[in-house]
């Protein structure tokens, strides 16, 4: 069964409704969760067109992400990122067996409900786009649609958690093609977690409301989490990675999955590497195939990346003060 | 004697029916080690396996690679118990048509005679929790969640429908084949589950 830490069974996006065969519910926890739990050791990747959706679900993607532009075009470009065009998404939704997501603003409730009329199966409440609510994240709870956030840290994770997210993501640093932040979000979570796992095991209560203060949250959401020693939901890779090896570094660090950004599609070798990276997510601790999906991609193929030090915009600090 | 219980490890939600499949064990008092596979030698080894839920497109290509699909289809043949869930019913069936994209060209293991739709209630925010009955396999009450699930809409001969929900089914056995479209793993109830490693006990003795 699932952890439903925190879970709340009087949110708005519960919808009773009645069948000829009895009773249903719709946006449960128990849903929206399990929906992000069928993901798992999967590949979502960053489409912008059908054809690149397609070329995605043949390479073996769980699930493919929509946007307007791919997150290292959105840093060039400058100016306001947006939801995607909605007609996009919809022949997207209509070309593909594979679940389909779509970015939104943090904090824009409506291009939230715009993708959720749209039936879109994942709503990403994503730092990749302009921030509209600096001060509030989306109170997912009134969605039938379950979301996922980017965190950074476990008090971030929680606070999304909070809000009804139904699956984490790192940060890292996206559009970058450098997996550096990716990495250190993944160790602090999992640093953190041990943490409070250790704080609970010791059965110091004071110490956990402690940690509930710091981070923000409830202190039952905390007490939860340090009891089952990870987050109570599904917990992806995402910010940053471009090749096999970065995938499979990732899945070895313990993330349920991975999200492909730009470094799929603003690579010169889109369709190889495509295959390649979920060839080495299927299979991140047996060597040799990681090394042979190394071997499918070309480096001088792969997108340039940036380095985090030279940034002047860095995406991943957008929302986390919140 | 001990059973072995295999959950094809490719992808999807394989550690919750790890964690189902071992209280199911234990609530029995039947011995037996429960583990994820991937390759061709563990599966080899197993006294039954469960398909778990996922994406079955992503699962068919994958298992095609390691050449686990063959050795799954072999042992299956050969007549060990196997329960696919969600995706693994997708993978057990003969063919599989989207409800909106139409006919998918998928690698399935051709199993079952049944005629399958994906995604056949619609879409994530359609997905559903609602009870249902295996009434011929004693579980009278089950809380089924359906996640983008697929149904059944015609059954060969020899396969039996252990349940349907608003005249689609969802369940369908055929000897040692199972197939149900919801996901009994992420319930606390592990009564389908205890109902499979019974059927590996009978197979084995």
């Amino acid at each position: 069964m699932l952890p439903l830490s925190g879970e709340r069974i009087d949110a708005k996006g519960i919808i009773k409704d009645k069948s000829d065969s009895g009773n249903i519910l719709r946006g449960t926890s128990t849903l929206k969760r399990g929906f992000a739990h069928m993901l798992k050791n999967g590949v979502v990747m960053d489409v912008t067109t059908v054809e690149q959706a397609q070329i995605a679900e043949e390479a073996g993607a769980v699930s493919v992400m929509v946007l307007d532009k791919l997150p290292s075009d959105v840093r060039k470009a400058g100016g306001v990122a947006r939801t995607a065009s909605i007609r996009i998404i919809e022949d997207i939704m209509d070309s593909v067996t594979i679940p389909v997501m779509a970015k939104c603003r943090i904090g824009h409730v409506y291009e939230a409900k715009v993708l959720e009329e749209t039936n879109v199966d994942m709503i990403d409440e994503s730092e990749v786009l302009t921030p509209a609510d600096e001060n509030h994240h989306i109170w997912k709870w009134d969605f039938t649609t379950p979301f996922v956030n980017g965190a950074r840290s476990l008090s971030e994770a929680l606070r999304r958690i909070e809000e009804g997210a139904a699956m984490i993501r790192t940060k890292g640093e996206p559009g970058t093609g450098n997996v550096a932040e990716a990495v250190t979000h993944i160790k602090k979570v999992n640093d953190e977690l041990r943490s409070i796992k250790a704080i609970y095991d010791s059965g110091d209560n004071q110490d956990l409301v402690r940690m509930a203060r710091e981070f923000k949250v409830s202190y039952d959401l905390v007490e939860e989490t340090a009891k089952l020693g990870r987050l109570p939901v599904v917990n992806f890779a995402a910010g940053g990675i471009a090749t096999p090896a970065d995938a499979a570094y990732l899945m070895s660090l313990g993330c349920d999955g991975i999200f492909v950004g730009s470094g799929i599609f603003n690579a010169n070798d889109a369709k190889e590497r495509a295959r390649a990276i979920v060839l080495a997510t299927t299979f991140w601790n047996e060597s040799e195939k990681v090394k042979e999906a190394q071997k499918m991609i070309d480096e001088r193929q792969s997108m340039l990346g940036l380095d985090v030090k030279t940034l002047e915009l860095r995406m991943q600090e957008r929302g986390s003060s919140a | 004697m001990s059973l072995t219980i295999g959950v094809l490890a490719i992808q999807g939600d394989v550690h919750e029916n790890i964690t189902s499949t071992k209280t199911a064990l234990e609530e029995l008092g039947v011995e037996g080690t429960v583990v994820g596979v991937k390759t061709a030698e563990a599966i080899s080894k197993l006294d039954g396996l469960i398909i778990p839920g996922g994406e079955s497109t992503t699962i068919g290509q994958l298992s095609l690679v390691n050449s686990s699909l063959k050795i799954i289809k072999e042992k299956i043949e050969r007549g060990i118990p196997v329960l696919g869930i969600c995706a693994g019913m997708i993978m057990l069936s003969k063919t599989a048509n989207d409800r909106v994209v139409g006919k998918t060209d998928q690698p399935l293991l051709d199993l079952l005679d049944i005629k399958l739709e994906r995604n056949s209630f619609g879409r994530q925010k359609e997905s559903f929790e609602a009870d249902i009955s295996m009434n011929s396999i004693n579980i009278p009450k089950f809380n089924g969640v359906f996640i983008r699930a697929p149904s059944v809409s015609d059954v060969g001969s020899g396969v039996e429908v252990l349940a349907k929900f608003n005249e689609k089914i969802v369940a369908v056995k055929k000897g040692n084949i199972i197939g149900v479209a919801f996901h009994p793993e992420l319930t606390k109830d592990v009564s389908l589950h205890k109902y499979f490693v019974n059927l590996i006990k009978k197979s084995k003795n």
